[in-house]
């Protein structure tokens, strides 16, 4: 349980990053909060030749209010963003959310940036990338790109990253006038990885439901949209739930994984479950 | 691997040593500082014995690297006590909410930092703020009793 030998780089700068990168390819490995990383570099689940430490560049891990936009350093502490006033008066679906990862200690470090390129299907903050139509800001030494998340999210732990890009920020767009954030999950124990959960972001105009986005973890490969549960349920009156129309829609969307404890049949009905709550949470939001 | 010399605060004492990248913050304080409240239990993030304060915020002492760390403020356990959380160490014996220790460490430098944080937690919130420790003694009871008692005494204060 102590990991094999590596080198170390702490980096003061993106550019001692791509530098570690340009030289030792995929031997490299970045430290961020290390809560996934370092545990699987104990179990020698990864066996990096290098570590670049990126904790200590500056730029890394402010939060902005630009325009239109939230912009989080893809160094935020998860418990940073969780008591930041500006996420709480502009992204409160992130809010909800981070109440539910892991534990106090493991939040202090975690970053959110770690958290989505690490793709755990299981974990909150990509779906929460999802539902609120997230923007990454990734560098690498021959320039920047943006990567909507729908697209950054593309199987079991991987994402659209290419080798030397690193992620910088997420661009999350600031919550509208009317617009209903809906966070929860279901899981054995608080902090246990969820056996279903569900990030939605809703939009109701006239009593009825104008736009839904449903993003589902551990219900897949990775986190997943459902839309053809958007399809289901945009235009409805508010209130209204067609619990055949909404079971089938997840049929179709999410293809959650059998586990010794948990099978695929008891994820579904789980989400389904999640969905009336959440439906019932933008129902009462909307009446107030 | 070549080693580095690491230098650190902890419990507001420098400590110097050459360690090897790879070394924890969790065993550097053990075997360099020689100070071996802190435990190490499962390594990998779970168990939460190895629970330490770096640069006020608590921390798993095996998910960091002593190297990380240059210049951090490191506090243990051993820096509690004379009216350092005093107070929940004399809870955690009155109500027996401990039976081997091997969690204690790490119980009361996560529950302190809930105290520290809210004053007047709930039940349910002592148990939330605690469920990244394990306990495999007692079970729970006896200690959210001591948090909940050391919370009530310090709002008498």
């Amino acid at each position: 349980m102590k990991p094999r030998t590596f080198d170390y780089l702490r980096a003061k700068t993106l550019a001692d990053v791509f530098a570690v990168f340009e030289a030792h390819g995929d031997e490299a490995l970045i430290l961020a909060g290390g809560q996934s990383v370092v545990p699987a570099l104990n179990m020698r689940l990864s066996e990096p030749a290098i570590l670049v430490d990126i904790n200590r560049i500056p730029e890394l891990d402010r939060i902005e209010l630009q325009g239109g936009v939230v912009r989080i350093g893809a160094l935020c502490r998860h418990e940073t963003v969780r008591r930041s006033d500006v996420i709480a008066g502009h992204v409160p679906l992130l809010v909800q959310a981070l109440a539910h990862v892991a534990h106090p200690a493991i939040r202090n470090r975690g970053t959110l940036g770690g958290s989505l390129c690490n793709a755990d299907p299981a974990a909150e903050l990509p779906a929460c990338a999802l539902a609120l139509g997230t923007t990454m800001v990734v560098e690498s030494a021959s320039g920047s790109r943006r990567i909507p998340a729908s697209d950054f999210f593309i199987g079991f732990y991987e994402t659209s990253l290419e080798p030397g890009e690193v992620l910088v920020a997420m661009e999350v767009p600031v919550a509208g006038n009317g617009e209903i954030h809906f966070f929860d999950e279901i899981a054995r124990r608080q902090g246990d990885f969820a056996l279903a959960g569900l990030a939605a972001v809703a939009k109701c105009d006239g009593g009825r439901l104008v736009s839904v986005r449903f993003a589902f973890h551990s219900c897949g490969d990775r986190s997943l949209l459902s839309p053809q549960l958007s399809a289901v349920v945009e235009g409805m009156p508010n209130g209204a739930v067609d619990g055949a129309a909404i079971d089938a829609a997840l049929k179709g969307d999410l293809d959650p994984p059998d586990d010794a404890v948990t099978s695929s049949e008891t994820r579904l009905h789980l989400a389904g479950v999640l969905v009336r709550r959440a439906l019932a949470h933008i129902n009462s939001e909307a009446d107030t | 691997m070549m080693k580095r010399l690491v230098t650190l605060s902890i419990n507001g004492e420098e400590v110097s040593a050459a360690v090897e990248p790879r070394m924890t913050l969790a065993d550097f304080i053990r075997s360099e500082a020689r100070l071996t409240g802190t435990h190490v239990g499962c390594e990998h993030g779970v168990c939460g014995a190895c629970t330490v304060r770096v640069d006020g915020r608590t921390a798993r002492g095996c998910l960091l690297f002593a190297i990380q760390c240059e210049g951090s403020e490191i506090e243990t356990i051993e820096n509690f006590g004379d009216g350092k959380g005093a107070d929940l160490q004399q809870a955690f014996v009155e109500h027996n909410a401990l039976q081997c220790g091997f969690c204690t460490p790490g119980m009361l430098i996560a529950a302190d930092e809930l105290l520290r944080d809210d004053p007047s937690p709930t039940r349910q919130a002592v148990r939330e703020y605690l469920s990244g420790n394990y306990c495999r003694c007692t079970g729970y009871q006896a200690i959210v009793d001591a948090v909940m008692d050391v919370a009530e005494r310090r709002r008498r204060k």
